[in-house]
């Protein structure tokens, strides 16, 4: 009987030598004549345990792993080809602590189905959603996803059904579904998988969206540094063009949605929805200033639904489920499931989705594990570059969008970043400022120049050169670019420094040599 | 210099590039990032002297051109070196490191970020993300991703390459 073997093909996997593997198991079953079939998937999302290689046995499938080429042929007995024992075997993957109390609620394909198959997507509960979408009138489409209580994934947390409405109630046509694919946060990494791992779910998504507030054309923007995404998301297009999904009658339902991939240049500004925008219309990823919003005048002048991956890719369970089973995780205002990215120092890291409402350090020492170094974690980042820098006192914060910003910090997109205690926190705030000044799109004074300013004061106050005063100039600064700027990089550029300085005091304090 | 001449300060097989884009981007709304795109892609930079030819191709001013080349960081407007280095220096990889890889690299390769070898075989570059961030440090070569590398790992990718020029 054919043993059927499952091998994630997501980058994460691949940078640590999953392709190699995969060669090794076809040369080694060919040599051996073993009846094997090896499935490429998404990753699970264990990514310390990458490459991981499943089989699938009665009871479910068995997980080996981190496995390398070298270990193979060990591999490829009858025990394990059974599910069998083996020092890599970590048992069956849905059992394993990390993954069984998760909630997958948009990534519950990934890692299980081949992201390209519309056979197993379709098996697996994907195009339900828009299934039902079809029943149903833009009204009531753009009710469910606001009584679901979604917000937006991004970072911002706009309540997702409201955004929509604003564009289904605009005259103005043609409409357009932008997917803001332009995941440049450190630390995160949720967009890429999904892409790599269920191309079809987010494509669904932007189809029910298209569908909500009566668009007929979409893009995707994805950023040039993921090319696994770029080529997997191509592919998932053509799929569902061929296959009627989208197109110019969806379904036959009379319906048209046209769907195109764009890609950045390497900009982290063009995570920025307008600046993403200006980039979609080919030029500079200069930010715009608001209002209008998008949702009245977006892409081209036209009302624009603008949405991350995630957000997007929420939306076909929504549909499929219904608004209350969604609403029915999470607490308070943070409804729904995030995917949590575990990164940086940090023992086992992955991804983990979870309704809200765990804490810091459930995520950071029960998924995962403490630091990877062994060394107290001193510090972590929520959020990206432009979160706060936790430390272990507000450990226990509860994980919702209010309770983060309540202690002057903020989820954004789900990325955790973990330090040890080598990490130097003026270091840091210092990158933070420098970061900022790479990446300014120039169109506003304070991010422009305060960033740069506040690298050199930073190093002022490091040197010991008139320390109070610089501290002082630190802070006024600061403010200036959090009250004066145009856009989330400049105006939150100072979360990372203030909270580098309020927390951790010492780092600026000390004298070096 | 006019743009005739500037044309001509293109070679043949770049002019073919350049214009066989320019007629695929004419079709797209909003075609300029696209175009430049596809134009570095074939011919590993955009030429300089392209900008005229785009420009008058897509009937934007050479200003407009130049300052959408110069605004991303992906775009270049020399070759690069044979192999192309991506060292990831955002926050998650420093806490895993990155630093010391940076200055390891700088050092093994004898360049700074954004510079050439002197036998013009491999290019070093900082990027901000790579998306590895549970495999820190990342960095990516010639569009391959590696995770956890140290600087051992670095020297036997870079020794590969090395084999394989």
């Amino acid at each position: 009987m054919t043993v059927r073997l499952y091998l994630p093909r997501d980058a994460a996997a691949r940078s640590m030598g999953a392709d190699r593997v995969a060669r090794v198991i076809e040369e080694t079953a060919r040599a051996r004549k073993l009846d094997l079939q090896l499935l490429r998937t998404g990753s699970r999302g264990l990514l310390w345990l990458e490459p991981l290689l499943e089989v699938e046995t009665p009871q479910g499938r068995v997980g080996y792993g981190p496995v390398s080429g070298e270990n193979v042929a060990g591999l490829l007995t009858d025990v394990v080809l059974r599910g069998g024992p083996h020092p890599l075997n970590i048992g069956l993957v849905e059992k394993h602590p990390y993954f069984a109390s998760q909630q997958r609620l948009t990534f519950a394909r990934v890692g299980v189905i081949d992201p390209l198959s519309l056979e197993q997507y379709q098996a697996h509960g994907g195009y339900q959603g828009l299934r039902q979408a079809l029943t149903m009138s833009p009204a009531d489409i753009v009710q469910a996803v606001t009584d679901s209580g979604l917000r937006g994934r991004g970072g911002a947390a706009f309540p997702t059904g409201i955004k929509w409405k604003t564009v289904l109630d605009q005259q103005a046509t043609p409409k357009y579904i932008t997917c803001n694919a332009d995941e440049g946060d450190s630390g995160t990494f949720a967009d890429r998988m999904l892409m790599e791992g269920d191309p079809l779910c987010l494509i669904e998504g932007m189809t029910i969206a298209a569908l909500a507030v009566g668009a007929a054309h979409g893009y995707i923007y994805a950023r040039i540094e993921y090319p696994d995404a770029i080529r997997t998301l191509r592919e998932a297009i053509g799929i569902a063009r061929t296959a009627g999904f989208i197109g110019p009658d969806i379904q036959g339902s009379g319906k048209a949605f046209e769907l195109e991939l764009r890609c950045g240049a390497g900009a982290y500004i063009c995570g920025e929805e307008t600046s993403m925008l200006e980039s979609l219309e080919g030029k500079r990823g200069e930010v715009r200033v608001r209002p209008p919003l998008p949702a009245v005048a977006g892409l081209f002048g036209k009302p624009t639904v603008v949405n991350n991956v995630i957000s997007l890719a929420s939306v076909p369970v929504i549909l499929a489920k219904g608004a209350a089973y969604y609403r029915d995780y999470g607490l308070g205002r943070s409804r729904g499931t995030l995917p949590f990215q575990l990164a940086g120092n940090i023992r086992h890291g992955g991804l983990v989705e979870r309704a809200f409402g765990l804490t810091l350090r459930e995520l950071l020492y029960d998924y995962g594990g403490g630091s990877a170094s062994g060394k107290p974690i001193r510090a972590v980042q929520v959020g990206g570059p432009l979160g706060a820098y936790f430390p272990e006192s507000l450990f226990d914060t509860v994980v919702d969008y209010e309770a983060f910003a309540n202690v002057g910090g903020m989820l954004g997109h789900g990325g955790i970043v973990a330090f040890d205690d080598t990490v130097d926190l003026a270091q840091m705030a210092r990158y933070a400022m420098e970061f900022c000044a790479i990446e300014s799109c120039g169109k506003c004074t304070p991010c422009r120049i305060g960033s740069t300013r506040g690298t050199e004061v930073i190093d002022r106050i490091v040197r010991n050169e008139n320390r109070d005063k610089n501290l002082g100039l630190l802070q006024d600064l600061c403010e200036t670019m959090l009250q004066g700027s145009l856009c989330g990089l400049g105006g939150m550029t100072p979360i990372p420094v203030q909270s580098a300085l309020k927390h951790f005091p010492e780092d600026f304090m000390r004298t070096r040599s | 210099m006019s743009e005739a001449q500037a044309a001509t300060a293109l070679d043949g097989t770049q002019l073919q590039v350049v214009q066989a884009e320019l007629v695929r981007g004419k079709a797209l709304p909003g075609p300029l990032l696209e175009v430049l795109l596809a134009i570095q892609q074939r011919l590993g930079f955009v030429p300089p002297a392209a900008v005229p030819v785009i420009a008058d191709g897509l009937n934007l001013s050479r200003a407009e051109v130049h300052g959408v080349i110069t605004f991303y960081h992906y775009f270049r407007q020399q070759p690069a070196g044979r192999h192309l280095v991506q060292l990831c220096r955002a926050e998650a990889c420093q806490a895993m490191g990155a630093n010391s890889l940076a200055q390891h690299a700088q050092r093994r390769l004898g360049v700074d970020f954004h510079a050439t070898s002197a036998d013009g075989a491999v290019t070093l570059e900082a990027v901000f993300c790579l998306g590895n961030c549970a495999r820190a440090p990342a960095m990516m070569v010639d569009g391959e991703l590696h995770g956890c590398v140290t600087a051992q790992r670095f020297d036997a990718v870079i020794n590969e390459l090395a084999g394989r020029s």
